[in-house]
């Protein structure tokens, strides 16, 4: 056993870190949150040219042929960093389902470029508020599609979408996957206001799109939950990075500020809250080391651990991030100090694969199913 | 990141089953497997039969290396590595619940006689501590001292070449079936409170001792009063210098936060399994949405913790020192127990008023679990203590203002209790 990350992947994220220090501080994320840019364009071309877009694909497709402990590293500073890149959706959903799903042929055709960085790819699914169920997906596939999606995360800037739309029966055997070009003929979209205006999302309007399909008719639904239970663990190291960004924001804030005469961070009800933050925050962090060894490994434990995972990412993020407001006090409601930056991210990133109450009941299932209560 | 044994410790798990499945005291497992936490619930045995029996597993243990398996073979252990201590722990199951009477000897007492008695000393104390003989016990809690341990004021007073105690200690865990006891006393009550203490092991029997067991919310009585009248140990009885007491005993704190923090259940396999069977107004409990949202949040913590000791494992392994990061395990599974014993009983209704084994749902355990779990936010180091240890030592915030730091202990402001 050795239950940590090797030399190789620590001085990977030491070189992004210091990338990212550099190329993407809070002003580069604030150019998105005023509405500047619809994302950090130097900073995801800066990202292709370190190789990181593909760090996590086989070589034969344009990447660098690392694996997905790679991309847990990635994804964490990404995340730490708050960067404004569409890289969960273009890297961790997009390309993920294409090297699941996809014919040789579609593997050749998208995932270099998603690799270089030349395409950015997004996932379309959500039609209605609330759950998503496969009776709730109404847009109709085919070799064109039509309806609507909303919310779609990178919705302005993808250049191709994988969308869900139904083609067959009612229920989960009716849902196939579909690869639509953005830029075509009987697209259109529009931004539409979310909590984090650092990730600006979409609506999607496909009247007659060109599609082709991707993965076998009727093979939709399944599809979603295996791609998913992977991009829980690699968005679980993107809320982690977070979370224990927002835990050393408050550390260093109550360290400097000064009241009633000594710095906050000397009363007992300040060191507690981030005592907290610090247990949350640890305990996000070893369900997610332990998610991607299975998940590097192929485990079989994969769909519990996944679920695990992002449970406890989503809660401590949450938790980090709130409490980093409440330790900086009022300075910490201004749209000036970045605290709001991370509430923000923490409560989208909260729901972007499903709600914290879905993964929970899907967590339990699975526990069941294992047979294997801890 | 590897999370699969190696083959050399693919080979040790094999030799650990192997002599387990042909030695353990299988005609036990059901007892142990049931057993409630804080020893109510189940069949329980009478407690002298549960010494003799821990006894006997320990020894047998012990005489084929299967004790204190971290320790140098010399003061007998095996000498094993940290990775293979989990492993052993892992294999014995359920019959490491026999060798609760050994964990304050084993996890503290050993180390810190280890770490600072002679070696003549260390090989006579050591072998009978490890493999069971002799039960030790921690003197350090007084009623004018707990989270502010400094505040002790047990007596050592220098006379020849003996030291004469007196004074009184309080909360001592099994101090009534122990053989020794390591001891921290005041010897210079005119310099600050932390610079004038040291450390000693003693032998119970010594004359002088008293102990008397103190009846516990829970009606048991695993802590005692012990009280010391002009009682004489020895100079090269003595651990650490004279006055360095302090460091001494956080020797063996530190390594109390591991053995308690890195042992310890949660109580969420039980509620789990319990969950999976008992049924709500609407069907089966772990059917139920509000019920799966309590399980999926103490899975996680429970996981998180699990994963945390690993993590910690490694680095010990890699040769770093386990430091006041091990604070989180028993801050987190302290109040989760507490938190899942009392939605257990929720879940039960009125029958959740029941505490005898064979009227109330699970044998009672989560009863006992209640009835218990309010000492396991207190034991070694309270919830708010080992908040204030993450928050100073590893995140690196200002300690508490202080008011007694520089000032003499006999000039300290006291509450008058003692
Ligand atoms: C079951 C059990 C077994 C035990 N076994 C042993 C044993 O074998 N040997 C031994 O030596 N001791 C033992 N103890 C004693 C234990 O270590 C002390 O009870 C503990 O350290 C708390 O001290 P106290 O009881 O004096 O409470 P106090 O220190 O008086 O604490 C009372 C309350 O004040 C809070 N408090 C105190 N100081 C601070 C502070 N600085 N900041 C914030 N809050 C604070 C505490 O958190 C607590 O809530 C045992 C205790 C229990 C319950």
């Amino acid at each position: 056993m050795n239950f940590d990350f090797s030399d190789e992947q620590k001085s990977l994220k030491d070189e992004l870190r210091r990338f990212l220090a550099k190329a993407s501080p809070t002003t580069e994320v604030r150019k998105v949150l005023e509405g500047e840019a619809l994302y950090n364009e130097s900073v995801w071309k800066g990202l292709a040219d370190l190789g990181v877009l593909g760090a996590g694909l086989p070589e034969e497709y344009g990447g660098a042929g690392g694996g997905y402990l790679e991309l847990c590293i990635i994804a964490e500073e990404l995340g730490r960093a708050l960067a404004a890149v569409p890289f969960s959706s273009s890297i961790l959903l997009a390309a993920e389902f294409i090297l699941h799903a996809g014919s040789e042929e579609q593997k050749q055709k998208y995932l270099p470029k998603l690799a270089s960085g030349e395409l950015i790819g997004t996932f379309a699914y959500v039609e209605a508020n609330g759950p998503v169920t496969p009776d709730r997906i109404a847009v109709t596939g085919g070799a064109a599609l039509s309806g609507t999606k909303i919310p779609v995360p990178d919705g302005m800037i993808a250049d191709i979408a994988i969308v869900a739309a139904r083609d067959g029966a009612a229920g989960e055997r009716g849902i196939s996957l579909f690869i639509v070009d953005l830029n075509a003929k009987g697209v259109t979209r529009e931004t539409v206001a979310n909590i984090d205006p650092t990730r600006p999302q979409a609506k999607i309007v496909f009247s007659g799109a060109p599609a082709e399909r991707l993965g076998a008719q009727g093979e939709g639904w399944g599809l979603i939950n295996t791609v998913f239970d992977k991009a829980a663990v690699l968005t679980a190291f993107e809320q982690v990075g977070g979370a224990d960004r927002a835990l050393e924001m408050a550390r260093d804030y109550a360290l400097e500020r000064m009241a009633f005469g000594r710095p906050i961070g000397s009363f007992q009800a300040i060191k507690h809250i981030l005592a907290d933050m610090y247990v949350s925050a640890t305990l996000a962090r070893s369900n997610a080391y332990y998610a991607a060894w299975a998940l590097s490994t192929g485990s079989a434990e994969l769909p519990e651990a996944a679920a695990a995972a992002r449970v406890s990412a989503t809660k401590a993020y949450q938790h980090c991030s709130k409490n980093n407001t409440q330790v900086h006090g009022g300075m910490g409601f201004t749209w000036a100090f970045d605290c709001h930056l991370f509430y923000k991210r923490a409560n989208v990133m909260a729901s972007g694969l499903g709600s914290l109450s879905q993964w929970e009941d899907k967590l339990i299932d699975r526990l069941r199913k294992s047979n294997k209560a801890a | 990141m590897n999370f699969d044994d190696t083959p050399e410790e693919a080979k040790f798990r094999q030799v650990a089953r192997d002599w387990i499945k042909a030695n353990a005291p299988h005609e036990l497992y059901e007892d142990l497997a049931n057993q409630g936490f804080g020893g109510a619930g189940g069949k329980q045995k009478s407690r002298t039969d549960g010494i003799a029996t821990a006894k006997a597993w320990q020894k047998k243990k012990a005489e084929a290396g299967w004790a204190c398996l971290n320790w140098p073979t010399e003061y007998g252990g095996r000498g094993a590595t940290p990775i293979e201590r989990v492993i052993w722990g892992q294999e014995e199951g359920v019959y490491g619940k026999l060798s609760g009477l050994f964990i304050i000897g084993h996890g503290m007492c050993g180390p810190t006689v280890m770490a600072y008695a002679d070696e003549e000393t260390k090989r006579r104390l050591l072998p009978p501590l490890a493999s069971g003989e002799n039960i030790w016990c921690q003197l350090f809690s007084e009623p004018a001292g707990g989270s502010d341990l400094a505040g002790l004021r047990t007596k050592a007073e220098k006379d020849g070449n003996d030291w004469v105690i007196n004074g009184q200690k309080i909360w001592t865990s099994g101090a009534q079936h122990s053989d020794y006891g390591i001891l921290i006393t005041r010897t210079d009550p005119n310099v600050p409170k932390h610079k004038g203490m040291t450390m000693f092991w003693l032998d119970m029997k010594s004359p002088g001792v008293e102990v008397r067991p103190i009846k516990q919310a829970n009606g048991q009585s695993e802590f005692n009063e012990v009280y010391f009248t002009d009682v004489r140990i020895h100079d090269s009885q003595r651990l650490g210098a004279v006055n360095d007491g302090w460091k001494v005993s956080l020797t063996t704190l530190m390594n109390e936060r591991l053995t308690i923090g890195g042992s310890m259940s949660t109580g969420f396999s039980e509620l789990f399994d319990f969950c999976s069977r008992i049924q709500t107004e609407d069907g089966l409990a772990i059917e139920d949405r509000a019920v799966r949202s309590k399980l999926a949040d103490w899975a996680v913590k429970t996981s998180g913790l699990k994963y945390t000791g690993m993590r910690a494992i490694s680095a010990v392994s890699k040769g770093e020192n386990p430091g006041p990061e091990n604070s989180i395990g028993k801050l987190v599974a302290g109040a989760m127990m507490q938190d899942i014993a009392t939605y257990a009983l929720d879940l039960q209704a009125q029958g959740g008023a029941l505490n005898d084994p064979d009227l109330a749902d699970f044998g009672a355990r989560f009863q006992a679990m209640l009835l218990r779990s309010p000492a396991t936010r207190i034991e070694g180091g309270s919830d708010e203590i080992l908040r204030n240890i993450i928050a100073e030592r590893v995140l690196g915030l200002p300690a508490d203002i202080r008011v007694d730091k520089d000032v003499p202990f006999n000039k300290i402001p006291t509450s008058g209790r003692g």
